[in-house]
């Protein structure tokens, strides 16, 4: 982006909300923003605390897991979806009223079914993830030409030939697409698990800053969230971009 | 060149049973679209027969057949005496639009059809590249579909559907997606081809002069109702130079008969 002819480099627009974050933190108006330099301390100062550490562990072992069991399991699906219109037909409504459910409100739930501790925390991780992951798989494998299909078929594919080496390949964009925004959610799963479990991970450490008004934590936190949230991300655009030459000429 | 010459001058004369024979064959679509209608056509071994027609007569549903791709409503297909129930190792498909895996190389797409066989790696790698070479694409085996043109693209397809060794190939308008000059290219080639690899083709082409050029017989198809209209025997001598063919009076004059029966129809 160019302005009166000077072009801007990438992500000028956060320096901007940067400055005004500490012109308003410094102005003392609330106690619940500190100035952003304070944060940027304190976050320094935290990150290398054990207790961090071991939040960070447990959170990272929750959303690896959870993600994990979102991809082995929402993948297959979706793909047997795209695939199968009986099938198709007897779960799109249930994904599509998971997709845009409160799953939060379900997380209660699940303490009482799962326990409260990690599994919890982790299937919420996957229920947030999963129905996102499943509709892209699912669209990818209706974006398949059918010539491929038939090609597989004529020079002898089985089934599970055809599904490890031309369904999965083909949907490949989509379902990276989809793993991308589904981690996205699942990040959210896995503090709002922990939240509402909170006992564990930055969920507890959310719910004791928050408690105490301890406000520079918080929003350091909050801040090293953002960073792995938004890196992640990015990782998974990259990788998208990578694969996105050949969506053109399925 | 001679020793080609002569196979082509014994090639009529070799009496050769029909390598694919389709049987009564009728293809009902659901909803009641009737694309194929008590169809009987026999196929030559070793010969290269096309089918004409214009669009909607059928031609492609009958090479779906073949290929075991479509279920025949009734009738059968027969492939060396054996009735077809789907697709099998006796057959190879080339498509219209290439169907090549765009996240493959080169090899990798010539390679597929042994690979879903179980051919060990070096060993298909091995028989991928000879006919990468044959089909002229020596050097791009690393290469990926998205790098070659349309016509390269066709010649990884064919490259794959010989590497199969089928004993028949069924070609489904390969050569309609790729630009004229690379067209004229690929008949000619096709006329080599059918020499050397002594197998069954079948072409499914829309092009009059195409089908004139490359075949040793040619099944006239007209729709509604879907029929074998006329089968022609185009008396070319195929010994001389490819573009004097294409000024060939025999050449000429099967274009022009088979325009004329067609004409009817399309008025």
């Amino acid at each position: 982006m160019t302005v009166f002819g000077v072009r801007l480099p990438m992500m000028s627009s956060l320096l901007i909300w940067a400055v005004a974050w500490e012109i308003i933190g410094q102005l003392d108006m609330t106690i619940l923003l500190p100035p952003l330099s304070a944060v940027l301390i304190k976050m320094v100062e935290i990150v290398p605390t054990p207790s961090f550490l071991k939040a960070f562990g447990e959170t990272a072992r929750a959303f690896v897991i959870g993600t994990s069991f979102a991809i082995v399991i929402g993948v297959p699906l979706g793909v047997i979806m795209g695939k199968n219109i009986l099938v198709d037909r007897l779960l799109l409504p249930w994904v599509n009223m998971f997709l845009s459910a409160p799953l939060t409100a379900l997380v209660p739930v699940l303490m009482v079914l799962f326990g409260i501790g990690e599994r919890t925390v982790i299937i919420t991780t996957t229920l947030f993830a999963i129905w996102i992951i499943v509709l892209n798989a699912r669209a990818g494998v209706k974006a398949i030409s059918p010539s491929l299909v038939e090609m597989s078929q004529s020079f002898g594919a089985s089934a599970w030939d055809a599904f490890t080496k031309i369904y999965i390949w083909a949907a490949l964009p989509e379902i990276i697409a989809g793993v991308r925004i589904g981690f996205i959610r699942a990040v959210k799963g896995v503090i709002i698990g922990q939240l509402l479990v909170s006992i564990v991970g930055f969920g507890r450490l959310f719910e004791l800053y928050s408690s105490n008004f301890l406000m520079e934590y918080f929003w350091a936190l909050l801040l090293v969230l953002f960073f792995f949230a938004f890196t992640l991300a990015e990782l998974l655009g990259v990788l998208q971009r990578k694969f996105d030459y050949y969506a053109a000429n399925r | 060149m001679t020793a080609l010459a002569s196979t082509i001058a014994d090639k009529s004369a070799q009496d050769a049973g029909p390598a694919v024979s389709v049987k009564g064959v009728s293809k009902m679509y659901p909803g009641g679209v009737q694309a194929l209608n008590q169809m009987s056509l026999d196929f030559p071994k070793g010969q290269l027969t096309s089918l004409l027609g214009p669009s909607g007569c059928g031609k492609t549903t009958l090479l779906k057949i073949i290929a075991g791709l479509l279920d025949a409503t009734s009738g059968e297909v027969l492939v060396n005496g054996k009735p077809v129930t789907g697709p099998g190792p006796d057959r190879a498909f080339v498509f219209q639009d290439f169907a090549l895996m765009p996240w493959a190389s080169v090899i990798r797409n010539v390679a597929f059809g042994l690979e879903l066989r179980g051919v060990a790696k070096s060993e298909r790698e091995a028989i991928a590249e000879k006919y990468i070479r044959e089909v002229g694409l020596g050097g791009f085996e690393l290469k990926f579909p998205h790098e070659l043109s349309g016509g390269m693209r066709q010649r990884v397809g064919l490259a794959r559907a010989l590497a199969v060794d089928a004993d028949v190939l069924l070609m489904d308008e390969p050569f309609s997606a790729v630009d004229e000059q690379t067209r004229r290219k690929f008949q000619e080639d096709m006329l080599r081809l059918v020499e050397v690899e002594q197998k069954t083709f079948i072409f499914v082409t829309h092009s009059i002069e195409e089908a004139v050029y490359v075949s040793d017989q040619i099944a006239l198809l007209l729709a509604r109702p879907s029929r074998v209209a006329e089968v022609i025997r185009p008396e070319i001598n195929r010994n001389i130079a490819p573009d004097a063919i294409r000024r060939d009076p025999a050449y000429l004059d099967t274009v022009e008969s088979i325009w004329a029966a067609l004409r009817s129809y399309v008025e």
